[in-house]
This record gives structure tokens, sequence and C-alpha cells, in this order.
């Protein structure tokens, strides 16, 4: 016999895979509930134990997609559709964290394939250790050619690179001087790429890390008060081995999984909501010389996380991967996958194709008249959609309870969430059903109810995760 | 042709993302230490346009350079302020808040829309061509449009019949206004929905009321001054436009970056102020075109690296045209950390907009009491 799982454990674990992942229908959760927390966060954890999706059967139907080279739209329809579909969702929320903070974009690179190539490998390390992940950003030919590395050379430096690795990446604004962006810049010089030649007119050749031994400055260098013949790894050690960095990459952790706060450029000036939350990161990254596996196993199971419900704006990405998780037939031959790509853009978050190096300004950021049109009117043509399948079970669900308009609300309210809302929007959600008269399951119940979950999904309150 | 067109004064901010390079757009052409420092990345003496013997403005620019000619472009010289950080987002928060020291949330624009409007009676007052709303025009309690496509600009818009679709709007009006005591976050996200709804009411009517003979290339910045265009012409009260075009952040490749990036908007300048010439809609309009910095004195061989002073133009019937301030010295000794320093503030420039231009009190836009540049014609409003 199945146990009904309590409210909490229920509204816990929801908020769980709404933060590590793209959030769950009623009955997994349900499902979950039944094997536990831990053991739900161990599963997320172990991205490896799952069958991953099968990117070649998306290249069966997108056959363009396998070198996208230019073409938006496609170019992150593979990304997409894996985030849709994938049975390990912290995987890919994991690769979206990386993406935000290794901001990469077209606008430049005009290259989606070395773009793809960079989430790729965010997807295979994000749970390792965060020095690979820089080492592999720092020879990543998009990285390269983004932030203009294969233009910094040993008789005349290019900091651009040299200063976001220290400016967005690891330490922030406030911890290095001007000497140490060009000494960071001296030790990266012959860190660049080969072939970049068109290979047609909508492809490019392959691009390639390459050590330019002949242009690499290996003179002595003094870096964050150290002295030394240091190459870029070296540089990257001694960036690593300040509690600084430990606490920028904390406050990125906690912005991105607990709660939102101010922007980055902000960090410098404006302290942490929850200090002590921060500290504790900053600290469990020292500890396990910067293990994200370890990092985000502590942050999952601690009171702040768990208690951090709804304080979050959702970003465009939660708002349309979670919605087609959640409907359902998100599964190929779906020709709708360029218009979810596209949505996510009208969003604010054109993916692959960040505004800057910086990338997104997150929270209420994401909120402004033309882009909360563009959600709402997504995830209201989504819910309402009788023919999806997760749309007919959350009818299927909430049509078990009585006609009574209030309970119409709290069912529904309970499947799209649980869900926390006002007392004053939960009061015009109820009229709402009341003023079209009496509701009735076996008359037009089930056309009123997807209207009432037109309206949740328009809610302030749902714009939150 | 429009009789009841109103006069208030007009002001389409367009931001220079990424730190245009002051020196190659507006080129000190006769200054010797301009090609010393330039090895690479300079405009050949011949195919500068030259407009005084000191002063040129970069090839791609040959629109703008006949709208100097004509007088109606005033570039002001040596903008910033003290201190740059060199930081491209830190820098755009400057500017955007007025805010050098602490860290701003609110936008000067969105100051001048509270003087402008302090009633909120119409939410379309400032409008932001999106897609992304710029921290400029933020404010607490201040309606900004941002529009990303005029075209299908409307909430709920698959809900039908139109009975069905009324009845959620309704209740959506509802769910949105204030709540007390719901703080800050939830206040916002109200005010945007309801403001929202009315925008699109709003704006959704100027694209059926435009015609013109001007014909717009398609680049994004050409786009986004078309939508302006189409608002302004319809004549719906908006006082500030803003929208960008970037990337300028030129570490490389820059001759050729720079060179497209400005012949997209001199020629999408110049097809705005044509097309509301055309309306007779184009006198109460300033342009106003600025970047977070300008690049590094010396060249980097492909490229140049992030710099300190800059340059901003100010274009309209309603400027005097000309140059004011004057460049940075080139001078080794006088450049700060190879960069050229500010000798304008850039606040100096904002408080001649606010006040001479938009009739404004610049103090609480700009955070104090700045000397004016004198650029505009006071308006003839008011």
């Amino acid at each position: 016999m199945v146990v009904a799982k309590s409210q909490e454990e229920i509204s816990l674990m929801a908020h769980f895979m709404r933060r590590a992942g793209f959030g769950a229908s009623r009955e997994e959760i349900e499902s979950r509930c039944e094997v536990g927390y831990s053991e739900t966060v161990e599963e997320l954890l172990a991205p490896s134990n799952q069958i991953p999706v099968d990117i070649y059967e998306f290249i069966r139907y997108y056959p363009m997609w396998w070198k996208p080279g230019t073409m938006g739209g496609l170019g992150q329809a593979g990304w997409v559709w894996t985030m849709i579909n994938t049975p390990a969702p912290l995987q890919e929320k994991l690769c979206v964290f990386y993406h935000n903070i290794f901001a990469t974009g077209v606008a430049k690179v005009d290259h989606y394939d070395e773009i793809q190539d960079m989430i790729d490998m965010f997807r295979e390390k994000g749970l390792g250790f965060y020095k690979d992940i820089l080492l592999e950003v720092a020879k990543s030919p998009a990285m390269i050619y983004w932030l203009d590395n294969n233009e910094n050379h040993s008789d005349s430096i290019n900091e651009n690179w040299g200063r976001e690795l220290l400016e967005l990446f690891t330490m922030g604004v406030g911890n290095y001087t001007e000497e140490d962006v060009q000494e960071c810049s001296r030790a990266f010089t012959g860190w660049t790429l080969e072939h970049k030649l068109p290979r047609f007119h909508m492809g490019r050749w392959d691009w390639h890390f390459k050590f330019m031994e002949e242009d690499h400055d290996y003179g002595e260098k003094e870096f964050l008060g150290q002295k030394g013949n240091f190459d870029g790894e070296d540089i990257i050690d001694i960036i690593l081995s300040k509690p600084a960095t430990a606490y920028f990459i904390a406050r990125h952790l906690y912005s991105f999984f607990v709660e939102d706060e101010p922007q980055v450029p902000a960090w410098s000036v404006v302290p942490p909501n929850n200090p002590g939350a921060v500290e504790f990161l900053a600290e469990a990254l020292l500890d396990s010389d910067y293990h994200m596996e370890t990092v985000l196993r502590k942050l999952f199971h601690s009171d702040f996380f768990k208690e951090s419900r709804f304080t979050r704006v959702k970003n465009p990405t939660e708002v349309v991967i979670g919605t087609l998780r959640l409907v359902g037939n998100g599964n190929l031959p779906s020709p709708d996958i360029l218009d979810w790509t596209g949505q996510i853009v009208y969003m604010g978050q054109d993916l692959m194709n960040p505004p800057s190096v910086e990338g997104w300004h997150s929270g209420i950021e994401w909120i402004n008249s033309g882009t909360l049109m563009k959600r709402t009117n997504f995830m209201s043509e989504m819910i309402g959609d009788y023919s999806r399948p997760g749309v007919k079970k959350i009818i299927d669900r909430v049509s078990s309870v009585s006609s009574n308009p209030e309970d119409v609300v709290d069912s529904c309210l309970d499947v799209m969430g649980p869900l926390t809302i006002t007392e004053k929007t939960r009061a015009e959600l109820i009229e709402h059903v009341s003023q079209q008269g009496e509701f009735n399951w076996q008359s037009d119940g089930v056309t009123r109810a997807l209207e009432l979950l037109q309206l949740i999904v328009a809610t302030r309150e749902f714009q939150f995760a | 042709m429009n009789k009841n067109r109103s006069k208030d004064p007009v002001v389409v901010v367009v931001q220079l993302s990424g730190g245009n390079d002051y020196m190659n757009t507006v080129i000190p052409h006769n200054n010797s230490l301009y090609r010393d420092y330039r090895p690479s990345v300079n405009i050949n003496e011949p195919d500068v346009i030259q407009l005084t013997p000191e002063m040129g403005f970069h090839p791609a620019m040959a629109p703008l350079a006949d709208m100097y000619r004509e007088g109606n472009i005033a570039v002001i010289h040596g903008v910033g302020y003290e201190n740059s950080p060199r930081s491209h987002f830190r820098s755009m928060d400057i500017w955007h808040t007025c805010e050098p020291e602490t860290l701003g949330t609110e936008g000067w624009l969105g100051r001048a829309v509270k003087q402008i409007d302090p009633k909120k009676e119409n939410v379309v007052t400032a409008v932001s061509m999106g897609p992304s709303l710029f921290r400029a025009l933020v404010a607490p309690d201040v309606p900004v449009a941002t529009v990303e496509n005029l075209d299908n600009y409307g909430l709920l818009t698959d809900i039908s019949p139109e009975q069905k679709r009324d009845r959620v709007l309704d209740r959506y009006k509802k769910m949105y206004s204030p709540m007390i005591g719901s703080g800050p976050v939830m206040d916002f996200l109200g005010q945007t929905g309801l403001d929202a709804m009315k925008g699109a009411d709003i704006l959704n009517v100027a694209p059926s009321m435009y015609s013109s003979t001007v014909e717009y290339a398609d680049t994004s910045i050409a786009r986004k001054l078309k939508g302006i265009a189409q608002i302004h012409l319809a004549n719906l009260g908006t006082r500030i436009f803003y929208c960008d075009l970037g990337s300028f952040d030129t570490h490389a490749d820059q001759l050729s970056t720079h060179n497209k990036l400005w012949t997209s908007a001199s020629t999408a300048i110049r097809d705005f102020f044509d097309d509301l010439e055309e309306h007779e809609a184009a006198d109460n309009v300033t342009m106003f075109l600025f970047s977070e910095f300008g690049r590094r004195v010396y060249d980097n061989g492909a490229g140049t690296d992030h710099g300190a002073a800059g340059a901003c133009l100010a274009i309209g019937k309603g400027v005097r045209g000309g140059e004011y301030g004057q460049y940075p010295s080139m001078k080794g000794g006088d450049l700060d950390q190879g960069d050229l320093v500010p000798n304008m503030d850039f606040r100096s420039v904002y408080t001649t907009l606010a006040e001479d231009w938009m009739k404004l009190d610049p103090i609480p836009i700009v955070g104090g009491q700045f000397e004016k540049p004198e650029f505009m014609f006071p308006s003839t409003k008011n």
C-alpha cells in the first residue's frame, strides 16, 4: 500500500526538482518521495548512471544540427532538446550554470559548433573539479576567440581573457590590480587556436586548442604577490588558492541555486543576502579543492537551501524547459523545437549568445513588460492545451475533487507546485471559478479548469522557483 | 502634417555597447601621436572624413558627417568619470545610474520619467526597444514599455474567443493590482504586468498608422529605430526612447568590425531622421549616443583594449552643432595607465539634456549639480 507522503515532503521534493532540475510532474515527485530526499540528491549527482539522451536520434530528424555553424535557432536546438528529455536534469542545469558564468556567444564566435563543444564539456565535467573546468575553458577555442586570446602575443599582450578570468570567472573586481591583469595575460600568451577557415557556406572547420611555444612569454611574472615563470595553469592554481575565489564562486552557486542576489558587478559593493551561507559554500569549496559534486551535495542538504522556496525568479530556460517537461509531448519528431528555442530567446535568454561575457542579469531583471508578456503567453498556451499528455494528467488528478470552487482552485495550486500564493491571488482565482456559475466536472468543468490553469501560470507567484 | 502632433521634447538614446573606440570615431587626424599610438589600428589619412583641421569622422560615418556639416550634430569630447574601472559592466552601471561610488539601482532616465509623468498617466512615456530593459530606465514605480517586436505585442493573445480572453485579462488585471506589504519584487511584478497590458493596447496601433517612403536597412539597429519612429509618429506621448547597438568591444579585428557597426548605425540614423522629416516630426527629437568607455590609446596589433574617456554625440534640429570640451591630451605624460583621461563628467552631458532639452530639474536626475556644456538650443515647448 502506498503511504501518502506529507505535504512537507512533497513540497521539499518539488523545490529540489525545480532548483536541481527543471521541475517535475506530481507523479514524479511522489515516486521520488517514495525513494527519499537523500537518495534523490544522490541520483541527480550521479548522472552517469542514467541513459543519456540519444543525440543521434535528434540528428536523424535535424541532420543540419550536427554542425549548425551559424544557423541561429537550430544552433541551440540540440541542447534544448536534451534539456527537455534528459533523465539527468542536474547535469543540464549545471550546463546552464556554467554557461552563464563562462558566457560565450555566437555574436562574435560566429560558430555554434564550438560553443556546443563547450556545453558538452560542462555536461561531462560539471560535477568535477572547478580547476579542470577552468583549464578546459582556457583551452576552449570558442573562449579563446571570444576573449581574443588568439591575439594575446608575447610581444603585445591582449588582456581581454586575462581580465575576465579574474573579474568574472574567479575572483571578482577589487581582488587584483591592473598589473595582475597584465601579468595574468602574459602567462596565457601562446594559448591560441588553429583552423578557422570556412568549410563551406554554412559551416566551419573545427577549431582546436594550440599552444604556440614561440609566442609564449616565458619571462618571470609577478602575480598576486608571487613571482615565478608562470604559465596559464600556474596562474589558475594561484587564483584558486585565494579565499576570494572560493567566496566569489560560492556567490555564483548561491545566486543560481538558492536565492536571487544582486548582479555580479554589484558583488564588490554589496554583501550577500546570507553571508553565513556563502561562507559555508566557500569553505566547502576550499576544503574539497573546489569539487563541485561535494559542494552541491552540501548545498542541497543545507537548511538555507531547503528553506529558500520561491525566492528565485525562474530564468527563461527554466520557464520553457520546465513547462515542456510538465505538459509533455516534447518527443521527436516534434517540429516545434525551433519555436521552443525561440521562446527562450524572446523571454530574454538567447542561449549560446549571451548579451556579454558577464552572462545574463538574473532575478527580477528577467522581468520587463515585454518578457513578462512572452512568458505568460507561452505558459498559458501550453497549459491550456488538453491534447498534451501532462495537461491531461493534471486534469485527471484535479477532477477527482469536489466541484466546490475552493477545492478546485486549491487542488490545481497543489498539483502545479505545491504553489504558495497570497490570499489575495487565491481569492481572485476562486472568484474567477465562481463567477461563471456552478462548477460541474460533468459539463464544462474541464474547460474551466484549463482556464484556471492558464490563470495560475500567469500569476506573479508562478514566476518564482 | 498632423497639426495636433505633440511638440514635447523627445530624446532617443542609442547605447553603443562594448566600449566604442573614441580615437577611431572622432579622429584627431592632425595629431602625429595618433599614428604613433596606432600603428595597426588607425584610419588612413585620406579616408578620414575631415570636418575641421583637427577633427574628422570615421569613413563609415559619411551620413553623420553630412548632418554635422548641416549643424545638426554636437560632438562632446573627453566624456567619462574619475577612476574608470575599465569593466564593461561596472562602467555601464555607472552610466545608467549616475552612481560612480556606490551601487545604484535607479536609472537616470527612470528618474526623468518620474518628473515627466509623476502620476503615471502614460505607461508609454518611456519605451525600451528590447529585448532587454536597460537599467538607465529602471526606477521604482516607473512604467517602461519594453518592446521586442511591435507587430506581435500583446498579452495572452492565444486565448480565444475574445469574450474568454477579456474575462481572463480582466482577472489578470485584478490579480496584478497592488498588494499591501507583499514586498518590492512582487510590487515590481505587479506593476510590470499591469503596464504590459496597458502598454500593449496603446502601442498596438502604431504599426497600422504608419506609412513612409523611407526603406530602412535590414539591420538590428535599423529595425529598432524604425520601431521608435513608428511609435513616435503615432503620437502616443512617448518622451524617452532607448535602444542599443553592439558589440563595440573590439579587442581584435577592430578595423572591419568597427566599420560594420558604424556603417549600420550611420545609415539607420540618417534613415530615421529622414523618416521623421518626411512626417514633419523631427524638430522635437534629439538623439544621444554614448558608450561605457573609450578604448586604450595604444593598439594591440589587431584591436584595442578597454580605456577611459570617450565621446558623446547629440543629433537633431535642437542641437547646436559643433564641438564641446577638449580632446583629452594624448601626450604620454598625460595618460592614465595608457588611457585618455576624461575631462568632461558624463553627468554634465546628462544635465544639458535633462535641463535644456527636456526642461526637467537635472539635480535629482544626475545626483548633483554639474556644469553644462551648452550643446542644446532650449526646446521650444514650455
